[in-house]
């Protein structure tokens, strides 16, 4: 049983890759690790794709992080989602964009490309005219008396644009199945060529309620790559936008998830209690979502004075009234008798997807970037990863409550220690193509940013992997023998990201 | 519950203050709007929110729309499930190749009057995503468009001054 440093030692070493390593790899390497992820040895964290290079991150939970690369001539690999099915949509993915050919992959059916761009695999080296557009063929379903409900692009509501289609036998959802990439914006061709600080903007548009973690994200990714060390009072100050972001981001869900159990009341007070939470983040740093605040070097701008003053008072209030609403959730009878034990999802699923956040921590997986690998100032700082076993909405319910206690907790230990300083540092030029990789938890679970800085300091070419890709397919899985009433609960309870999965 | 909404009863409220309609958008409809169809529709809107490519920034603060600081519902607007219940499609973000179908039918399915505001940076012009081979650009690409709220993401209060200009005398 190989561990994941020695593939990485079996490969030849690519220089300036930070902090971890890269290897480019044989095909008999490649697949050596494909199997270990097939095994459950190790967990996937990305796969992308450049012209005639295949590339993968993998987390070998014992040993760390690393990305091999296998270069794949006139586009042909092996497939990885033909042993590992959490790889299948990245590869269908790149597949669209890079016109790679992963060999043995069982499904084919492109993926982001709707045959709308007037262009094939656009990012190859040398695109393609467009192919023909055929009807999407989706999985079939048999049994007597079977209906299908198909429901979107357009969706009942103030929701982002995605298919679904079920098939139901009377109320009970037989198959789901999930059709995306409407709102494909062509980020990572956009950042290819860009300089960093358009990058940066692209990059923290790419899921609007993680902007902070995808603005941190890609910064780390640039700083790792270019070896700047950022000044301690930024570190802090941008764990601080990252712990408001998820605190909003979570009372917001607590409050929806009630809403589609038709429970208003839960929702109305969680979304008071959100408005506070942006206003102060608003008073701290100039903006309501924090967007742009985290910069490659530090932060946009220092916390203000009255900023201080509200975040620690929306803290206070919170803690005086959050209390109540977690008891009112738990002790309204008819409230849980829609959430306890609908939308389960497995802890075998969740560990083979290495499925990220409250979806994973609610089905036994406890990985949290903040911890493993971890960085600053997060390891100066206590805080605990809430864990449950259900799986159900309830249980993504409750890891969303106690992240909220923890962010709070954190918010007031970053404030009472904020250390003095300068919050930037300029960004230097490179003397060669450099490579950075970098793992933040955002809300929603880990999100992996990979990129090459080259020439002039231009972004070469940048990855951004959203924890949504993983939990995705986790959905289709945990909605199988619920009623079709219970999607909108499942499905908020999941809350993944149509923008930050389709790019 | 019974102590939560009680403590509602006796706290002051918390909705905020009316806030005048934004005279660019006044200007900026003028020219756009027919006073007869106005008329017939009163002081009441009906908003359909199309996601066209958005990051799902706009649709945060859309949402917050509903909480009780802004209530927007007290203005008479409603967020409704359907292009066929509505009077305003209200879109976000650039539009995508792979959406400009979907909103051209949205369009299609809404009954006359109807108007289209275009919310946010991405939606007036592409924003920073414009250029990808995957964008369209803006949304008066593909629909006309009555009234843009600028912003990244506009503040609610911002959405709010743009949309009671639709209703204002």
């Amino acid at each position: 049983m190989p561990a994941l440093i020695d593939i990485i030692e079996a490969g030849r070493p690519v220089e300036h890759h930070t902090p971890w390593r890269r290897a480019v790899v044989t095909p008999r390497i490649w697949n050596l690790a494909v199997e270990q992820l097939a095994e459950g040895r190790w967990s996937l964290l990305g796969l992308w794709g450049e012209p005639e290079t295949v590339h993968m991150a993998l987390l070998d939970a014992a040993r760390g992080i690393g990305v091999i690369s296998l270069k794949s001539p006139g586009g042909r690999y092996p497939s990885v989602g033909r042993r590992h099915p959490p790889a299948l949509r990245l590869e269908r993915a790149a597949a669209d964009l890079f016109g790679l050919l992963p060999q043995g992959l069982p499904d084919t059916r492109r993926w982001l490309d709707h045959s709308h761009w007037g262009v094939s695999h656009p990012l190859a080296t040398r695109p393609q005219p467009p192919v023909a557009a055929s009807s999407y063929r989706f999985l079939a379903a048999e049994g007597d008396s079977l209906h299908q409900i198909p429901v979107g692009p357009v969706h009942a509501g103030i929701i982002e644009p995605g298919h679904f289609r079920f098939t139901a036998s009377g109320e009970t959802v037989v198959r789901l199945e999930e059709r995306l990439g409407y709102v494909h914006k062509g980020i990572e061709g956009l950042m290819a060529g860009s300089p960093i600080d358009r990058a940066a903007r692209l990059a923290g548009r790419t899921s609007g309620d993680s902007t902070v973690a995808y603005s941190l994200a890609f910064a780390r990714a640039v700083e790792a790559a270019l070896g700047v060390e950022v000044p301690p009072r930024a570190l802090w100050l941008r764990a601080l936008m990252a712990e408001l972001e998820r605190v909003a981001n979570h009372l917001g869900d607590i409050g929806a998830i009630c809403n589609d159990a038709a429970f208003a009341i839960m929702h109305a007070h969680c979304g008071v209690l959100r408005e506070r939470v942006l206003r102060a983040s608003d008073a701290a740093f100039g903006h309501r979502l924090m967007r742009d605040c985290i910069v490659p070097g530090g932060v946009a701008s220092d916390l203000r004075e009255e900023g201080e003053h509200a975040v620690r008072s929306v803290i206070v209030e919170i803690r005086q009234r959050f209390p109540h609403l977690v008891e009112l959730y738990d002790n309204t009878a008819s409230l849980q008798d829609r959430t306890v034990a609908t939308g389960r999802l497995g802890v075998e699923l969740a560990r083979q997807y290495a499925a990220g956040g409250y979806v994973g921590r609610a089905s036994g997986r406890d990985f949290d970037a903040r911890r493993t690998p971890g960085y600053a100032p997060y390891d100066e700082l206590a805080f605990e990863v809430p864990a449950l076993q259900e799986g159900d909405v309830n249980a993504r319910v409750w890891i969303r409550i106690r992240e909220v206690e923890q962010s709070l907790s954190l918010v007031e230990q970053i404030l009472d220690r904020l250390p003095d300083g300068p919050i930037r540092v300029d960004v230097t030029q490179p003397d060669g193509p450099r490579e950075g990789l970098a793992l933040v938890e955002g809300f929603r679970g880990d999100i992996l940013a990979w990129l090459r800085i080259g020439e002039g300091g231009l972004v070469e070419r940048c990855h951004l992997r959203d924890p949504s890709w993983f939990q995705w397919p986790l959905l289709e899985a945990a909605i199988e023998g619920n009623i079709v009433a219970d999607f909108p609960l499942c499905n908020k309870s999941f809350n993944c990201s149509y923008s930050g999965h389709d790019l | 519950m019974r102590k939560l909404l009680l403590e509602s009863l006796i706290r002051p409220p918390l909705t905020e203050r009316p806030p005048l309609a934004r005279e660019a958008a006044i200007d900026e409809l003028a020219h756009a709007l027919d006073g007869a169809a106005r008329k017939r529709l009163g002081r009441s809107l009906s908003i359909r929110a199309v996601d066209t490519g958005s990051c799902n920034g706009c649709e945060l603060e859309m949402h917050a729309l509903n909480n009780a600081f802004y209530d927007i519902e007290r203005f008479g607007f409603r967020f409704v499930a359907s292009p066929r219940h509505a009077d305003v499609l209200l879109v976000t973000g650039p539009v995508t190749k792979n959406m400009r179908e979907a909103l051209k039918r949205t369009w299609d399915a809404t009954p006359n009057p109807k108007w289209v505001v275009a919310l946010g940076d991405c939606a007036r012009n592409g924003g920073c995503f414009a250029g990808s081979y995957a964008v369209v650009g803006g949304v008066s690409e593909v629909l006309p468009v009555d009234l843009h709220i600028p912003g990244c993401p506009p503040p609610p209060i911002e959405i709010l001054k743009g949309l009671l200009a639709l209703i204002e005398e």
